[in-house]
């Protein structure tokens, strides 16, 4: 499965925000989207989801242009963990997840059985099914966060879309949600997310964009667009890349930011 | 795989677990419906002409198997002309508010929002305003109720199409809403100010605070329908606001063509609303308080929680219009009494339920 986007414009109205960008993601990938407020990241991500209209280019998946796809094959084949927010009612866990098979229900159906134990079988997989019948807006926000991940595998997609999927949560947390989005990643899920952290793009994407002022972008692998001199550029802060040896002896870098 | 043996047990001990659930809320239903029932056939014997239960059965029994009748004919004409169709009118508006409510309620992702935030009842209320200010006959305030109820609630979504230039927000919906519902409360009470003190505005102040004393079988038949029409696409689609009460862009990524389901439940809605308008008057409340009710009963989820609102909007109007007619010498306006039971029992359910927006 293929995510590509060609020559993209992105905006809102008649105000671009993103020009003529051009990347892809394929299952097994994980793309970092990363770039300082305001720069057009969930724009970007809003008009790969059909949220906003595509104002000039094309999104294809597989090849086929999804410009006139019904929203329903879209979620068949694209997931979207929001951030964790709270809705105004107190739904049961595994109603939530639940909720991930719509695209696969008809519009006057309730869900089946079936539906019921895909949708346990994506807490099994996160490994949060003591998690089921907990109440949605009473778990903690890291919960949450895996809950709506839940909720996106229970959709069945090729492509997860994540927006800052570790924003709120504490460090352990973070890492946790990192380490499942590795493991979705392996078992053929193409994931595309945005960060604030450049330390999570080295962690776990294979590749990254970096959005900067002014329309520009930097894209590639890690190692070669997170460099010292693109941040400073980027983020407009000093930081120096180190790296360290992991468990397995592979170098993990990390970037340290100067304080002035 | 050594293991597999005691997972297996967790396995069915789990499932049973799901079992009892599912089990005890369609409990729930049922239990309200022979509940609703109940209340129903004692309700037939309350009232300024009380009659025994057991006489009620009797006259049932003879008119199933076309016995002869032993009974006064005044108690056929209390019973069947004006007891029933008041029965009935007070069970079908209590649900359709309720089960208008709790839609919007999703909708609008607020648990502060009623059947009438969009301003079909101030637009209904016009309607009747208007058409008894020209004198017009029962019919003819019904139909003019629900045209301005539906005319408020279409001015409502174009306004707010337009205003929002193609993003459908349901926030400028809400906003439209209450712009448009003060509009025509201000229309109505001009209406009454002009109005004959004597006649037609005692007729107008009657009506607006709601009541259904007046009903007959005829003015249900002909509300009958935009009710099932609003009512029975809510019903089958009920599993899908769940969906939409996590907002558009959400239930978006999940398949929904969320502009398409939101009118859809827009227009139900609002046939529901004006409908029970438009024969039983402004009757507050019910729209906001039982969906809460329902909800602390079945929890959130609209696959249970939109048939327990209907049984229990049914059950709660049917209830207090029996104290609205035997409570006291002269009948007290309905849309009062369930405002005056409405508002601390909300509090009471603020204080009490399980609350998910704070």
């Amino acid at each position: 499965m293929k995510l590509e986007i060609n020559n993209a414009v992105c905006g809102y109205g008649s105000k671009k925000v993103i020009e003529d960008i051009s990347f892809d993601v394929k299952s097994g990938e994980i793309l970092c989207l990363l770039g300082p407020n305001g720069v057009g990241k969930t724009t970007l991500f809003k008009t790969i989801l059909g949220f906003l209209k595509l104002q000039s280019g094309e999104i294809l998946i597989e090849g086929d242009n999804v410009k006139n796809w019904s929203r329903n094959r879209l979620a068949k084949a694209i997931g979207y963990v929001p951030q964790a927010h709270t809705p105004p009612f107190p739904f049961n866990v595994l109603d939530v997840v639940i909720m991930g098979r719509t695209a696969h229900i008809g519009p006057f159906s309730s869900p089946s059985k079936k539906d019921v134990l895909i949708a346990e079988e994506a807490l099994e997989t996160l490994n949060i099914s003591f998690l089921k019948d907990r109440i949605y807006t009473e778990i903690s926000g890291g919960e949450r966060q895996m809950v709506l991940i839940a909720r996106a595998l229970t959709q069945q997609p090729d492509i997860l879309v994540m927006d800052e999927p570790t924003a709120n949560l504490d460090f352990g947390n973070q890492i946790k949600v990192l380490e499942q989005i590795n493991r979705l990643s392996k078992n053929g899920l193409a994931v595309f997310m945005t960060t604030h952290f450049p330390n999570q793009a080295y962690l776990c994407s294979t590749k990254v964009i970096i959005l900067q002022k002014n329309n520009e972008f930097k894209m590639g692998q890690v190692e070669e667009v997170i460099t010292e001199e693109t941040l400073k550029a980027t983020y407009g802060i000093d930081v120096r890349i180190t790296s360290v040896k992991n468990q397995n002896g592979d170098k993990i870098s990390a970037c340290i930011p100067l304080l002035n | 795989m050594h293991d597999s043996n005691s997972s297996d047990i967790d396995l069915s001990i789990k499932s049973k677990k799901d079992v009892a659930r599912k089990f005890d809320k369609k409990w729930i239903l049922l239990i309200l419906s022979v509940l609703l029932i109940a209340t129903f056939a004692i309700s037939f014997t309350l009232g300024r002409y009380a009659i025994p239960l057991s006489q009620l059965f009797e006259i049932l029994f003879s008119k199933l198997f076309g016995f002869q009748a032993t009974w006064d004919a005044t108690i056929d004409t209390v019973l069947f002309k004006v007891r029933l169709p008041r029965l009935l009118a007070a069970i079908l508006i209590g649900a359709a508010l309720s089960l208008s409510g709790a839609t919007y309620q999703g909708l609008f992702k607020n648990p502060m929002v009623s059947a009438d935030i969009l301003g079909a009842s101030a637009g209904a209320g016009f309607g009747a305003a208007i058409a008894m200010l020209l004198s017009f006959d029962a019919v003819g305030i019904q139909l003019m109720s629900f045209a301005f109820g539906l005319g408020a609630v279409a001015i409502t979504t174009v306004v707010s199409t337009i205003v929002g230039r193609g993003n459908d927000s349901t926030l400028l919906l809400v906003l439209t809403g209450m712009v448009v519902t003060s509009l025509f409360s201000s229309a109505i009470a001009l209406i009454k100010y002009v109005a004959d003190p004597d006649l037609k505005l005692r007729e107008i102040t009657f009506w607006l605070m709601g009541g259904l004393s007046a009903i007959r079988m005829n003015d249900l038949k002909i509300i009958l329908i935009p009710m099932i029409l609003g009512a029975v696409p809510l019903l089958l689609l009920r599993w899908r606001l769940n969906v939409l009460s996590f907002g558009d862009e959400e239930a978006q990524a999940m398949g929904i063509d969320t502009s398409r389901l939101r009118l859809i439940t827009i227009i139900c809605s609002t046939l529901l609303t004006a409908s029970t308008v438009s024969i039983g008057g402004i009757i507050g409340w019910v729209g906001l308080v039982i969906p809460h009710l329902a909800r602390m009963l079945v929890g959130p989820n609209y696959s249970i929680l939109l048939p327990t609102s209907l049984l229990v909007g049914g059950l709660y109007l049917l209830i207090v219009d029996n104290v609205a007619r035997c409570m006291f010498a002269m009948e007290i306006p309905l849309g009062i009494l369930t405002s005056v039971i409405g508002a601390p029992f909300f509090i009471y359910l603020l204080m009490h339920g399980k609350r998910g927006w704070v």
